[in-house]
């Protein structure tokens, strides 16, 4: 049984790494300021939300004494799933209106 | 709407409740200086804050129950779509091509603005630049024709989203 949760949450772990792993490379191969939001802002939130997944599901069944860590994970997910967003859009919309052109196919990269 | 003239009173009410159960769940001790404190606190944050929590007393069941059905398969498509990004990230010739598309919505009330533009920029592949709250228009960067036609073409988020505001 413990051998099955350490697998199952090593597995959410490895996905949430891979993703913020994506997100680091696009962060450096993307061509522009909007492509790179794309990146950063997004492989990251499910990242995250796997990484903390992952521990969970390890702090339920290894530390059941304390069943309250669990459940502020669970909210730090909630937090994250609005904030990252908000934080994104905040970002585009700012890049948008001081003119930041988008980079197009066949463009020089910047 | 029945719930409509609930008052003031209710929403201190629910604002209090809300308040001194994240109390309890955040400390973590049960004994009675802690529940003292936690109560004086909650009662404070309610007194001053309940109209900020609780809009004009309205909290529409139905609407809650059709967003808590909507929030998985929105889940299920952030989790699609992550993968559709990191494909095109790690692909060796990067197919990206960006662009940002336009489109007009039937939404006009902010929580639904909100929920679209929240959905749209957590779906990889598109983000949310400008929104237009008069006539529901979004302005959006998208980082590949497939990703934008899911938008412009297929238009499955917006119905979702109106579905559960019941705004068309």
């Amino acid at each position: 049984m413990v051998g099955i949760i350490a697998w199952v949450s090593g597995g959410f772990l490895a996905a949430g790494i891979f993703l913020m792993f994506t997100g680091a490379i696009g962060l450096l191969r993307f061509p522009d300021f909007y492509t790179r939001l794309h990146a950063t802002g997004k492989c990251d939130t499910l990242g995250e939300v796997l990484i903390i997944t992952g521990l969970l599901i390890y702090h339920l069944f290894h530390y059941p004494g304390t069943p309250l860590v669990p459940v502020k994970l669970l909210f730090l997910i909630v937090f994250i799933f609005l904030a990252n967003p908000t934080a994104t859009h905040a970002l585009a919309k700012a890049a948008y209106k001081t003119g930041v052109k988008p980079w197009k196919v066949g463009d020089k990269r910047m | 709407m029945t719930e409509k003239k609930r008052g003031k009173g209710f929403g201190i009410l629910v604002t209090f409740v809300t308040m001194f159960l994240f109390w309890l769940l955040l400390s973590g001790f049960f004994d009675a200086f802690h529940i003292t404190v936690g109560v004086i606190c909650s009662a404070i944050v309610a007194l001053i804050s309940y109209d900020l929590f609780m809009k004009e007393g309205g909290l529409d069941t139905d609407k809650c129950f059709r967003l808590l059905l909507y929030i998985p398969w929105e889940l299920w498509q952030i989790v699609l779509a992550n993968f559709d990004v990191a494909y095109r990230v790690i692909h060796p010739k990067m197919p990206i091509d960006p662009r940002i598309i336009e489109f007009e919505t039937t939404l006009r009330s902010d929580l639904a603005l909100v929920t679209l533009g929240n959905s749209i920029t957590l779906t990889p592949g598109t983000v949310t630049v400008l929104v237009d709250p008069e006539k529901g228009k979004f302005w959006v960067h998208a980082l590949a024709k497939r990703t934008a036609d899911a938008l412009l073409v297929d238009k499955t988020m917006q119905t979702k989203v109106a579905e559960v505001y019941g705004e068309w």
